[in-house]
């Protein structure tokens, strides 16, 4: 995948699971939580649904690493890669 | 048209999921209505066979109207009640169907606004709207009635009083607040506004609060997810729920509903969840039967009645018939959250953000991960003694969490 699919995917299962985000206004550096009002809940149905989509295990240790869009397609990147 | 809540005085008709003839057992859902809590799925009270449809999708009926006519499955004199005969609707909970004598020409909408109606020199409102009109001192004769008859609804009432300076859909940015869609924000504000202060009216809360230890629950609940994909693993939430619902049989005066000026305690726990909305607002609906569940169980039951929550469809049974609630501020909130209790429940339990904290453990302070839960109870029903009780119970069970 290019990292274009990879923040097309991204960015669809984030509004899957927060419809009323505005794919528009949505900035790479936007922290989902602080930023975007994602709770643990919506957190959990997003990694679920990339886990799904991509066949990643997505381990609670490397959540961190999910906070904003830039920094997740960059981790997803790496572990389609590895 | 059933009662969705003490202070639901009408509700809009969206759409029939069945028709004439069709056979339907106790719990199918049967209708979408529209109310200030979003679209609801309404659930029959009884196995039986839809007579007639005596409502249209898109009408706007009072509490009590008839939206049916049922008969017993394979009754073939459905069609034989008297035209005008009234099927009560069910209320929380479901009590037997029984038939009214022939009324007023059923359906009653919401039409234009009429003056004031009386009947024998008084004006008919709503209790709720009576009694809003005594708080605000609001002369009745004064209000344009829009209800069946000209009865003056609670919302008549509200539009009578000048609109605060400031309205809740203005504070939020750029106009128009966001949030699931056909959810009207300043109806849903006003629909927590009167339950609100029906509790402060009517409840005399008490609150307790307790610090608890989460250390060891975040580290069991780390090494079980650590073995799980993400759809299976667990939320500290659910531990949370798990513990309030197992602290909960020791002290059953916390649970149940107290109506009539009477509490009737229950034996199940239907667990409501504050569940804030996306945009502003919250609802709170009830894990069914949360007593049998293990904590598996609890996070599939969260999880999908959040989703529901806030995309999808809530059914009437889980918004009616709670029998506590828990409310909880998540990750990113403050150290400890006093709650309102929502009427007719007598308790509501709430738990602040977690965070690391110096605690006291075997003599030695330590840096552990604490969570502030405290606890607003009727002192109606049951006394702080009782409801430290609980804290205390719930602590204990936190620091064993693979025994909830």
């Amino acid at each position: 995948m290019t990292l274009d699919e990879i923040r097309a995917t991204f960015i669809a299962d984030l509004i899957a699971v927060a419809p009323d985000i505005d794919a528009e206004s949505l900035r790479d550096n936007d922290h989902l939580q602080d930023d975007l009002g994602l709770d643990s809940m919506d957190f959990l149905n997003l990694v679920s649904a990339l886990h799904k989509r991509l066949g990643l295990p997505i381990p609670e240790a490397d959540y961190p690493r999910l906070a904003t869009t830039a920094k997740a397609v960059a981790y997803l990147d790496q572990a389609l890669a590895g | 048209m059933p009662s969705l809540g003490a202070d639901m005085e009408e509700g809009k008709l969206v759409e029939w999921l069945v028709k004439p003839g069709d056979r339907v057992s106790k719990g199918d859902i049967v209708a979408v209505v529209e109310t200030q809590k979003g679209a609801i799925e309404i659930e029959i009270f009884e196995a039986s066979e839809i007579g007639a449809l005596l409502a249209e999708p898109g009408q706007m009926l009072p509490v009590g109207a008839p939206l049916a006519r049922l008969g017993a499955a394979g009754d073939k004199d459905i069609a034989a009640v008297p035209a005008g005969a009234r099927v009560t609707a069910p209320t929380a909970p479901a009590p037997e169907p029984a038939l009214k004598p022939p009324a007023e020409p059923v359906v009653p909408v919401a039409g234009a606004p009429a003056p004031a109606a009386t009947k024998g020199g008084t004006v008919l409102a709503s209790p709720a709207a009576r009694a809003s009109a005594a708080e605000l001192g609001i002369a009745l004769e004064a209000v344009t009635g829009s209800g069946p008859s000209g009865a003056i609804l609670l919302s008549d009432i509200e539009r009578h009083v000048p609109a605060p300076a400031t309205s809740v859909a203005e504070l939020a940015p750029e106009g128009r607040p966001k949030g699931k869609p056909g959810l009207d924000m300043t109806e849903m504000r006003r629909a927590i506004a009167a339950a609100m202060s029906r509790s402060k009216r009517e409840i005399p809360h008490y609150y307790l609060s307790h610090d608890i230890d989460l250390q060891t629950a975040q580290d069991w609940l780390t090494a079980t997810n650590a073995g799980r994909t993400p759809d299976q693993r667990l939320l500290m939430g659910a531990i949370l729920i798990g513990a309030v619902v197992r602290a909960l049989a020791k002290v059953p005066e916390l649970n149940g509903r107290f109506e009539a000026e009477l509490f009737a305690p229950s034996t199940a726990v239907h667990c409501g969840l504050a569940v804030a909305m996306r945009g502003g607002g919250l609802i709170a609906p009830a894990i069914p039967d949360a007593q049998g569940m293990d904590l598996d169980a609890i996070m599939q039951a969260m999880r999908d009645m959040i989703a529901r929550t806030r995309t999808g469809r809530l059914r009437n049974s889980e918004i009616t018939q709670g029998t506590i609630t828990i409310s909880s501020l998540g990750e990113s909130g403050v150290d400890a959250l006093f709650g309102v209790i929502y009427p007719p429940q007598v308790a509501l339990v709430g738990f602040g953000t977690p965070r690391l904290r110096p605690m006291v453990r075997e003599g030695r302070v330590e840096l552990r991960l604490a969570v502030t839960a405290t606890l607003a109870a009727d002192h109606r029903v049951s006394d702080g003694r009782r409801g430290a009780l609980f804290l205390a119970q719930m602590n204990r069970l936190l620091q064993e969490p693979e025994s909830l």
